[in-house]
């Protein structure tokens, strides 16, 4: 985790709505393609919805993990 | 010493400090030791969720606005220019005329605003009832629309997360009742794996689309629009046909928060997400749309957000520290049909519940509709 250059962090803890995944949409749109953006949730429902998006669309998922009472997610923008 | 309040933005949040300060602090007012000036590029207040319902030819426009200065406590001042720049080092800001506006304190409510370049071909190819002209264009296409399908698409991030919701159940509702929704296909569409961002509201309006044949599709990110052959297609690589498409277009900040060389890349304010004062500034507070908190964009969070800051504001002026905690408190209610409504309530650690919808919920929104001039004005 610690290797990987995080380019935007968006903290998107204690959001129900929009939620952390429609944050991380945002964050994404304004990055340049190859761009590690990387969410903070505290949505445990989190750590699964991000990855299918990301599978979803072809951006790579970097890292998913619980980190004390939150989630750490990053990804990087493919296209 | 006296001191210069400026509030920037006659919307929700703009309004609501403004008078809410008057009101609390009447006697320094009088006696000129605080000056509150709001600064509005619009004569008139618009209440925005009267479009959904222009939209649907349920109201007019006039219904839904009045003049800002009839909104106002005697205390405040206010001032209509549009604002190009806010210098922070300079604590000032600059009127479209060039016309200086120095500040002690600045309130920024400055809203957000649909983005209609935001996809090739949106703005030639798309309806919209996110904008007073948007709503009029969209009621009359709607009025004559008697067959074919309508899409709606919603993008991120964009203001009041109920209100596509509210519009495609009560399409459904609207064309059942013209008799025409046998020849009618809605097909509703949205950014993440469920039909709503609270999974709440989502599970109760999946079941809902089910019931009253509303199709949709998630996962779907519009990233462009044919307006020739009438097809959107989505990130997620889905194609899909319309006759008639409502689109909630990416939001971004107001221009002159761009133009003034702040906010993320959409023009959204960074925020304590707690005190509501812009990160690194200690005399400047935002509210409502305007911030980058990661919560709705209602006006009933700038109304909450008004309060906190209109405290801070008095400790501030007084020479205490800020103390007043904004808790990420959301209220809104959602036309579930054109009779019916329901209401969810949350905060940064509450998750919400939604209330089963029922008649008198629905009065209560259309009477809001009414009590918002009210409380705007700081008397609710
Ligand atoms: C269709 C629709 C339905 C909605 N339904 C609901 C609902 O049911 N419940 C709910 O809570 N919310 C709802 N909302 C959202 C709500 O209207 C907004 O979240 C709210 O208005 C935000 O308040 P604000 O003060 O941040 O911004 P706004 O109310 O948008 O005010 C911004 C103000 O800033 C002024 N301004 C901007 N730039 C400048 C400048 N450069 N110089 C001078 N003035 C400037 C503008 O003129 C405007 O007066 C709805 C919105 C829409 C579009």
């Amino acid at each position: 985790m610690e290797d990987v250059k995080v380019d935007k962090t968006v903290d998107a803890r204690g959001s129900f709505c929009p939620g952390p995944l429609m944050e991380l949409i945002k964050a994404v749109k304004a990055q340049p393609v190859g761009a590690v953006i990387e969410v903070l949730s505290s949505d445990k429902g989190s750590a699964n919805d991000i990855p299918v998006w990301a599978k979803k669309v072809g951006h790579e998922l970097i890292y998913s993990d619980q980190v004390g009472d939150h989630w750490k997610i990053a990804i990087r923008k493919t296209k | 010493m006296d001191k210069r309040v400026v509030v920037l933005g006659g919307g929700v949040g703009g309004t609501m400090v403004a008078n809410s300060l008057a009101r609390s602090i009447p006697d320094e007012v009088r006696r000129g030791n605080v000056k509150i000036t709001l600064l509005s590029n619009e004569e008139k207040h618009t209440y925005q969720p009267g479009f959904l319902f222009m939209a649907l030819n349920e109201g007019r426009l006039e219904q839904f606005q009045r003049k800002e200065k009839t909104m106002l406590h005697p205390g405040v001042d206010l001032v209509l220019d549009n604002i190009v720049k806010i210098d922070r080092d300079g604590k000032r800001l600059i009127g479209e005329k060039g016309t200086v506006y120095p500040y002690d304190f600045l309130v920024i409510s400055t809203g957000s605003f649909p983005d209609f370049d935001s996809v090739p071909g949106l703005a030639e190819g798309s309806y919209n009832f996110y904008t007073a002209e948007g709503a009029v264009k969209l009621r009359e296409a709607l009025a004559n629309f008697r067959r074919g399908r309508i899409l709606i698409t919603i993008d991120v991030p964009h203001k009041c997360p109920a209100a596509p919701l509210e519009m495609t159940l009560m399409l459904d509702d609207y064309f059942r009742t013209r008799e025409l929704r046998d020849q009618v296909d809605i097909l509703y569409t949205y950014p993440i794996g469920r039909v709503h961002a609270l999974q709440s509201i989502a599970d109760w309006a999946q079941e809902e689309f089910e019931s009253r044949d509303i199709k949709y599709e998630t996962f779907f990110n519009l990233t462009e629009v044919n307006p020739q052959l009438k097809v959107a297609t989505s990130l997620e690589g889905s194609e899909v046909q319309y006759d008639l498409l409502i689109s909630v277009p990416a939001h971004k900040g107001a221009q002159v928060i761009r133009d003034s060389g702040f906010g993320d890349e959409q023009g959204f304010i960074p925020t304590d997400r707690h005190s509501l004062k812009m990160l690194g500034e200690d005399s400047i507070f935002v509210l409502g749309d305007a911030t980058n908190l990661p919560i709705s964009k209602a006006g009933s969070t700038a109304h909450y957000q008004a309060d906190v800051v209109v405290q801070n504001l008095i400790s501030e002026l007084n020479g205490l520290p800020s103390t007043a905690m904004y808790d990420g408190k959301v209220f809104c209610f959602v036309e579930s049909s054109m009779n019916q409504a329901s209401y969810v309530e949350f905060n940064y650690t509450h998750p919400p519940q939604p209330a089963e919808p029922s008649k008198m919920l629905h009065w209560f929104k259309l009477a809001y509709n009414e009590v918002y001039w009210l409380s705007a004005r700081g008397l609710l």
